[in-house]
């Protein structure tokens, strides 16, 4: 607005009306008077506060840095090519003999199963809880119930110990009073799906529900059906939400042991191909416990751990760039 | 007021959320290729009253209707909402468009009906923004996110994708008020253009919007229980020039509501 430094320095109608504001301000004298008292004890707690919330930020990364660490650089001392490609070897000692090739392949056909399994069930019943059930809540009669009933149970099985879920999946699946599967990577994928359905289940509803209304009833409006606007609108723009439920899941299946011990066997042997349901196998994180607890192979247990975590931040770090390229582009940028 | 050529219709129509009755006995004929305002204070049953006639009703719980509501002489309440709702297109308050392309927004509609072939998509979408004159806009960028536009111009693109399912009547519900003052010209000479071949009610707050822009004005106010009813409904210059009833006027004069 000024005309900058040169030039004699002339009133402007701006200074004029600030002059004036000035003048108008209450005086200090007038000033009502202001509670001072206890200003400097307030600002010592703020800081003390802030003090304690810093530290416990600090310790709190520092212990997973250093359980993480610790586990890498164990882990990095028998981590090379050959251990990534030879399968274990199965001996009591540590010995220089035999990697975890096996136990990768096994974990990425169980990944691979209950996800096939789980995402599509998962999604479809959080689509079903939202879009349908939600309006018959307050009817009375027999489907209100049942989605209550839903709800509930997803919530139950997200808290229920894995290793409940390993019993039912033993009982059901492996035992030869039921199923009769015996340990096999179907008994393994069909207990890792139930395991993480809840997770999925949630994640997606959530997604779902913070689609806006206005999509829906911007679709509702053009004549299309409740289900076209379920696929075309609100998956797309539930998506990444969707998607981070089934990377978190893929996470679970990964570092899950319990439910594995009792439902894919253990035999370091993987089964010969994905589709080679009946055979038992062995996942990274059941292949952590027995070379720890059976063989004491202390070393290559921490380079198998160590190449699971690797993992899991990779999947991680994947899972945030493209949920973020998926937000971005419904956001048109 | 009664009309010759009647495209919409309600007969002693009720609306209840529950317990509470939103509207009471309205009764009211909308005329063919022409734009009726609807007109009252927040909270007098407008909106829900222009929902009234694709069934957008239906989608909240314990809603119960009363009395008849047609179109073409047919019972709005005994066609399937879908099929209604190809017949009667929604503009929304707030620009709506999906999170997708242009192009896409626009072939929404055709798309969900079963057309398939990419020509006759083009098509439809190029008629449909030039109906909506928002194609020599966005004509070279048509596989752009709708969300990168303005707003006036993803109002535009809205009710183009309307009009892309060739409805006979279009619904507005207050479909400038989230626009700047050039954007809410521009679509009232849209609407102006829009009434040649489709039958337009319009929700709005605006006087001046609903003296400028309709050809007739229908009245809502609520009744002690809250209840919206019909107060009064002719020409729009005779409604704003001569009201029959004290409380339109002084509606209209700005003296409540």
């Amino acid at each position: 607005m000024s005309d900058g430094a040169a030039g004699p320095k002339t009133m402007t109608r701006e200074d004029a009306t600030f002059a004036t504001l000035v003048r108008l301000a209450p005086s200090r004298e007038d000033a009502r008077p202001r509670r001072k008292v206890g200003l400097a004890r307030r600002q010592l707690v703020q800081k003390a506060a802030f003090g304690l919330l810093w530290l416990s930020g600090i310790a709190a990364v520092a212990i997973l840095l250093s359980v993480v660490g610790y586990v890498v650089v164990q882990g990095a001392k028998v981590l090379n090519w050959e251990f990534l490609t030879t399968p274990p070897a199965g001996g009591l000692s540590a010995s220089d003999v035999g990697g975890m090739s096996t136990t990768i392949v096994s974990t990425v056909y169980l990944v691979f199963w209950t996800i096939v399994i789980a995402g599509p069930l998962g999604v479809m019943a959080a689509i079903y809880l939202v879009e349908y059930a939600e309006e018959m809540e307050g009817r009375t009669g027999l489907i209100p119930v049942l989605v209550s009933v839903v709800r509930f149970g997803v919530e139950i099985l997200a808290g229920v110990p894995s290793i409940i879920f390993g019993l039912f999946g033993y009982a059901l699946f492996v035992s030869a009073t039921a199923l009769g599967w015996s340990f096999s990577l179907r008994s393994a994928a069909v207990t890792g799906a139930c395991l993480v359905l809840p997770v999925i289940i949630r994640a997606s509803e959530e997604a779902i529900k913070a689609v806006p209304r206005s999509y829906r009833e911007a679709s509702l409006a053009l004549g299309a059906t409740k289900w076209q606007t379920a696929w075309k609108v609100v998956l797309p723009a539930a998506a990444p939400g969707i998607i981070t439920g089934i990377v978190l899941s893929v996470g679970r299946v990964i570092s899950e042991t319990a439910v594995f011990f009792v439902t894919f066997g253990g035999t370091v042997r993987a089964p010969d191909s994905v589709f080679d349901l009946t055979s038992p196998g062995r996942s990274m994180a059941l292949h952590v416990y027995y070379l720890a607890m059976e063989t004491r192979a202390f070393d290559k247990a921490m380079g198998t751990g160590a190449v699971l975590i690797l993992t899991i931040i990779l999947i991680n770090l994947l899972m945030n760039v493209v949920s973020r390229r998926l937000a971005s582009k419904l956001k048109g940028r | 007021m009664k009309f010759e050529d009647v495209k919409l219709e309600t007969k002693q129509y009720s609306l209840y959320y529950g317990d509470f009755q939103a509207l009471r006995n309205v009764d009211i004929q909308i005329p063919r290729n022409a734009i009726t305002a609807i007109i009252g204070p927040s909270g007098c049953g407008k909106s829900t009253f222009l929902r009234t006639f694709n069934r957008m009703n239906d989608l909240i719980s314990g809603v119960r209707v009363d009395g008849e509501v047609t179109i073409d002489n047919n019972s709005v309440f005994r066609m399937d909402p879908v099929e209604l709702r190809y017949c009667v297109g929604m503009v929304f308050q707030r620009p709506n468009p999906f999170p997708k392309s242009i192009f896409d927004n626009v072939a929404y509609g055709p798309r969900s009906q079963g057309v398939r072939d990419r020509a006759e998509l083009a098509e439809i979408v190029e008629r449909s923004l030039r109906g909506a004159v928002v194609w020599d806009e966005v004509k070279d960028e048509l596989n752009k996110s709708a969300l990168a536009l303005s707003g006036g111009q993803q109002q535009r693109l809205c009710i183009a994708r309307a009009l892309a399912v060739e409805p006979d009547v279009i619904l507005m519900d207050e479909p400038a008020s989230a626009l700047d003052p050039v954007a809410t010209l521009k679509i009232e000479e849209l609407i102006q253009q829009l009434k040649k071949e489709y039958t337009i009610i319009i929700v709005t707050h605006n006087m001046q919007q609903a003296a400028r822009a309709s050809d007739y004005t229908a009245f809502f106010m609520m009744a002690e229980d809250r209840a919206g009813y019909l107060v009064e409904h002719g020409r729009t210059d005779q409604i704003f020039t001569n009201p029959q009833e004290e409380i339109t006027e002084r509606y209209i004069t700005g003296r409540f509501g």
